[in-house]
């Protein structure tokens, strides 16, 4: 019985993987094996490369990072053993069993997700969920012979970002709560008395009415600014993993449930519509 | 070209969601239901490729009976036809549906099946890689662009941090498809009158294996922050918490 930890080599979640299979084996008393494959991703490569070890280790438990390289690939790799990945996953709990928390409806509520049968199963933990350790003593395993259908090119970056927001103080963040296009200037105005960027969640930039450049959250920018306000953002976990790290972070939403306020150093429920203009007048003030 | 779309009813953005009394799901009375919102993406994803290659635009979706009304909304919007999984009520784990997908769509010979990168309620994300597996077929997911040429596959992968990739496969293959990649479009009136008569094809579903997952209870997330919430009229709220940001949190 061990735990294998499916590493990806620099990136930012690696030793968050490892920490979480380092926690899950220390309580099921088990020793943990990290490893990576050295060669260019591909779901297909990956998938029999990941196989062929699970077949020959039989661990208990697999462990990865919730990126986006892991959630090309795991899935395949779980339906093989007959299962399927425990994605996204945010805590554990071992009682004779694994119970693993996630969350469902974007973050409205957390369900324990208990793994039926004898494993492997197969977890991926969100990102800041367990404080990393450093990813040393981590094997490299060489590609595995298989049929490789994926053609993967170069990566690149669409543009040079003309907006740094990583390096904004103050941000304000608008999300669908603004409702249409036009309204954004009234999180604008607010930007603009606070001295702050202006940002958004995803929904905004794919609509268009804010560049993509704009945009906080797992797709977009991950900021850590003194000061985030969050109008009209229900706080999708794809969005909050962009701006949680924030040192204070105020939430302006209609409704009282919205997750963004599980975050929240300080909220108004209420409508933005009123709020922010209120808010705007407040700052002006006290800025005299 | 045949492509197919498999979508998924979710409760409608924004719903007031309750546990239900099993303490393992929502409350679903008295709820209303919508088109997963990525999903949606890959239905007008499908929809613009049939109107540059032709060919034919299939849905698929597994849910209960009243998944029958997202499936017209689809059908409005310009789809050919529908196969529809009849479940019973409550979720399915992403294996389960996947197989239920799986066996109603292996008939069909598609070119392409596209569906949404995630699900507004589970969220697992991994239905579209599971059913390209369990149909053998290439995949890639988190898609931002599709281009079919000379019967092959090249996609806009999006990475993590600003990045993407380019990628090709051979035909048929699953992509999952990434929101926002293109712009959707209403139903017209015309198309709401042509989906009455469109062809919905239903398959009841057949009781699956084990569920590999069984959720053991749903409950509201704990804080991990108290946040301070000002309460009162705009002017009230507003003066406080600016006072707090001022002196508190010494952010002003």
């Amino acid at each position: 019985m061990s735990v294998l930890v499916i590493v990806e080599v620099g990136h930012r979640m690696a030793g968050e993987a490892l920490a979480a299979g380092q926690q899950f084996a220390s309580a099921m008393g088990a020793p943990v094996q990290a490893v990576t494959v050295d060669a260019e991703y591909t779901a297909d490569g990956f998938t029999a490369t990941y196989e062929a070890h699970v077949r020959k280790t039989k661990p208990k438990l697999v462990v990865l990072a919730h990126t986006y390289q892991t959630r090309d690939w795991a899935p395949k790799l779980a339906t093989r053993f007959g299962t399927m990945l425990i994605s996204d996953v945010i805590a554990a709990r071992f009682e004779g069993w694994p119970v693993f928390v996630r969350q469902l409806f974007q973050g409205k509520f957390n369900a324990d997700v208990r793994a039926a049968g004898d494993g492997p199963h197969f977890v991926s933990v969100q990102a800041g969920a367990f404080p990393p350790v450093a990813a040393d003593a981590v094997e490299t395993l060489s590609l595995a012979a298989a049929e490789i259908r994926q053609r993967p090119e170069k990566p690149f970056r669409e543009s040079a970002r003309a907006v740094d927001l990583t390096a904004a103080p103050l941000i304000v963040s608008v999300g669908r709560g603004i409702k249409e296009q036009s309204n954004i200037a009234v999180a604008e105005a607010l930007a603009q008395a606070l001295g702050a960027e202006l940002a958004a969640s995803r929904p905004i930039c794919d609509a268009g009415w804010l560049p993509m450049e704009r945009q906080v959250g797992s797709s977009g920018q991950t900021v850590a600014p003194k000061l985030y306000v969050a109008v009209g953002i229900s706080g999708a976990i794809q969005h909050l993993v962009g701006m949680k790290g924030s040192k204070t972070i105020v939430a302006i939403n209609q409704d009282p449930n919205a997750p963004i306020f599980e975050v929240a150093d300080y909220g108004i429920v209420g409508d933005l519509f009123e709020v922010v203009p209120a808010l705007v007048d407040a700052v002006r003030k006290a800025k005299g | 070209m045949k492509f197919v779309v498999a979508i998924k009813q979710v409760p409608l953005r924004d719903s007031s969601l309750r546990i239900a009394a099993s303490g393992v799901w929502i409350d679903e009375a008295n709820l209303q239901y919508e088109i997963n919102e990525p999903d949606a993406y890959a239905l007008e994803e499908a929809l613009q490729l049939r109107e540059k290659h032709g060919g034919e635009v299939v849905v698929l979706c597994a849910g209960p009976e009243r998944a029958g009304q997202t499936i017209r909304e689809a059908l409005a919007k310009g789809a050919d036809r529908a196969i529809h999984v009849e479940t019973s009520e409550g979720a399915l784990d992403t294996l389960a549906t996947a197989r239920l997908l799986a066996d109603a769509v292996k008939s069909e010979a598609a070119d392409l099946i596209l569906t949404g990168l995630q699900s507004d309620d589970l969220g697992y994300g991994q239905t579209g890689v599971v059913l390209a597996e369990l149909l053998g077929m290439p995949h890639s997911t988190i898609i931002m662009q599709v281009e079919i040429q000379d019967g092959a596959l090249r996609v806009k992968r999006e990475l993590e941090d600003g990045w993407f990739q380019h990628i090709g496969m051979p035909l048929p293959a699953v992509l999952t498809i990434q929101s926002g990649l293109n712009k959707l479009r209403y139903a017209t009136l015309m198309g709401i009158k042509k989906a009455k008569r469109k062809e919905i094809r239903v398959v009841k579903a057949e009781a699956g294996a084990t569920a590999p997952v069984v959720i053991e209870k749903i409950y509201a997330p704990l804080k991990s922050k108290q946040a301070q919430i000002f309460t009162g009229d705009a002017k009230t709220a507003a003066a406080q918490l600016v006072e707090k940001l001022k002196f508190e949190a010494r952010v002003l």
